[in-house]
């Protein structure tokens, strides 16, 4: 077992974790912040995505052990502590970019390092940062629009799915 | 996972006398190795993390005006720091995997792993890199030895990448869309002494030089030169992606596609 210390959504935690347990163990299981789904365990899928240091990461694809010292951010750290959503939760909703929403946690964490980097995307720039999310309910169309309305960009033009 | 121990040294010394244990494996993204362990494919005795090791990041030009880029370097980081120094090589590592994945994963990581699908062998070889290690540096043209193997020894770490700067270079990838590695990838570099043709995705063997598309190429720099040339499709991977002949026809088209590109 090694001791490990990290931020996660602002608080300081401390855990014992064996070197084969992995960040998205961490979260779920040991600290029950259970918003961090696990779809596919194979590096696929996306939704397990959390920020590691400001980064967009698969936390099934990391040892715990690794994230030692570092600042991390889960879905749960989203929205403002009063409740108050996102702008990009906010837009799935208002856009209903989600059907079962089990993808949804990875792609608004996906979403949200996007609008960082580049604040008002395209179509193709949004389809192509979304490589590493599958959703298999929407057909993507809903969540790029969401995606496109929370980046200020008027999608009154696109069609409903 | 099988258990193991877990090191961060944060020196190349410190890793390299930490990787002298029996069954002692490197880490660096872990976004192959993982995998690998979750499926219990790999069972090391323990893990050394490459990640604080400051002398294995980033990039930088060396007096001869390669692009030097250290091992533990993410994708990320590449396709945002060399956009300037080395287009095309910034523009492969943009297209590797997927954000998440281009987060952690690491140049190093992938051309010491050197899967027959990775896009960045074929950016190595046709560049003629120099691979620096913890010991020597390696031309790339020996450096690659078959599907995941290369010439580096048991514990010796790659520490840096350096490429010349072609005057011309694009590298084509047909993604095979549930993995998004390369079904076959192209990297097409033009030098001043002629053009270099790395094929990647294709071949049992791996990355492999297309020798006479760089001769046509050396002669003529242009699609039309690629016109008439095929690979033997008997050394072509056939899976349920794509058969031999399928992958030889896409090489042809890929280098075409590439030098159409290259800027």
């Amino acid at each position: 077992m090694a001791q490990v210390r990290m931020t996660i959504n602002g608080q300081e935690i401390e855990a014992e974790v064996e070197p084969n347990r992995l960040l998205v163990e961490l979260l779920r299981e040991d600290l029950k912040l259970t918003g961090t789904h696990v779809g596919c365990d194979t590096s696929q899928c996306g939704a397990c995505v959390v920020h590691v240091n400001g980064l967009a990461v698969k936390a099934c694809t990391m040892l715990a052990i690794e994230a030692g010292g570092a600042e991390i951010t889960t879905i749960e750290g989203i929205a403002a502590p009063d409740g108050t959503l996102s702008r990009v939760q906010q837009a799935f909703q208002d856009h209903h970019g989600l059907q079962c929403g089990f993808c949804t946690p990875g792609m608004v964490m996906t979403a949200t390092k996007l609008l960082e980097q580049i604040p008002r995307p395209t179509e193709a720039e949004i389809r192509h940062h979304l490589e590493g999310n599958i959703c298999r309910c929407t057909g993507y169309h809903n969540i790029v629009k969401a995606i496109l309305a929370a980046s200020g960009q008027d999608v009154s033009q696109l069609s409903a799915a | 996972m099988y258990a193991f121990d877990f090191e961060k040294p944060t020196t190349v010394e410190a890793a390299v006398a930490a990787l002298s244990d029996e069954d002692a494996q490197a880490l660096s993204g872990g976004q192959t190795l993982i995998p690998t362990l979750k499926q219990r494919l790999a069972m090391p005795s323990k893990l050394v993390s490459l990640a604080s090791i400051p002398e294995l990041q980033g990039v930088c030009r060396n007096d001869a005006g390669q692009v030097c880029v250290g091992a533990a370097t993410t994708h990320a980081a590449v396709a945002s720091e060399v956009a300037t120094a080395y287009p095309a090589l910034a523009a492969l590592a943009g297209n590797i995997g997927d954000p998440a994945v281009r987060n952690r994963g690491t140049i190093g990581g992938s051309v010491a792993n050197n899967d027959p699908s990775a896009c960045y062998p074929a950016a190595v070889l046709a560049s003629g890199a120099t691979l620096i290690t913890n010991t020597r540096e390696i031309p790339a043209d020996t450096f690659f030895d078959g599907m995941f193997t290369t010439i580096l020894d048991e514990g010796e770490i790659l520490t840096e990448i350096r490429f010349p700067v072609p005057q011309a270079a694009d590298y084509q990838k047909f993604v095979q869309p549930a993995s998004r590695f390369a079904l076959v990838g192209v990297f097409v570099a033009n030098f001043a002494e002629g053009a270099r043709v790395a094929v990647t995705g294709a071949s049992n063997d791996g990355v492999f030089r297309w020798t006479e598309a760089e001769e046509a190429l050396s002669a003529n720099f242009s699609p039309d030169a690629i016109n008439g040339l095929t690979v033997d499709a008997g050394d072509m991977i056939g899976d349920l992606h794509g058969t031999p002949e399928y992958r030889a026809h896409l090489v042809g088209v890929m280098t075409k596609r590439a030098v159409a590109a290259a800027s």
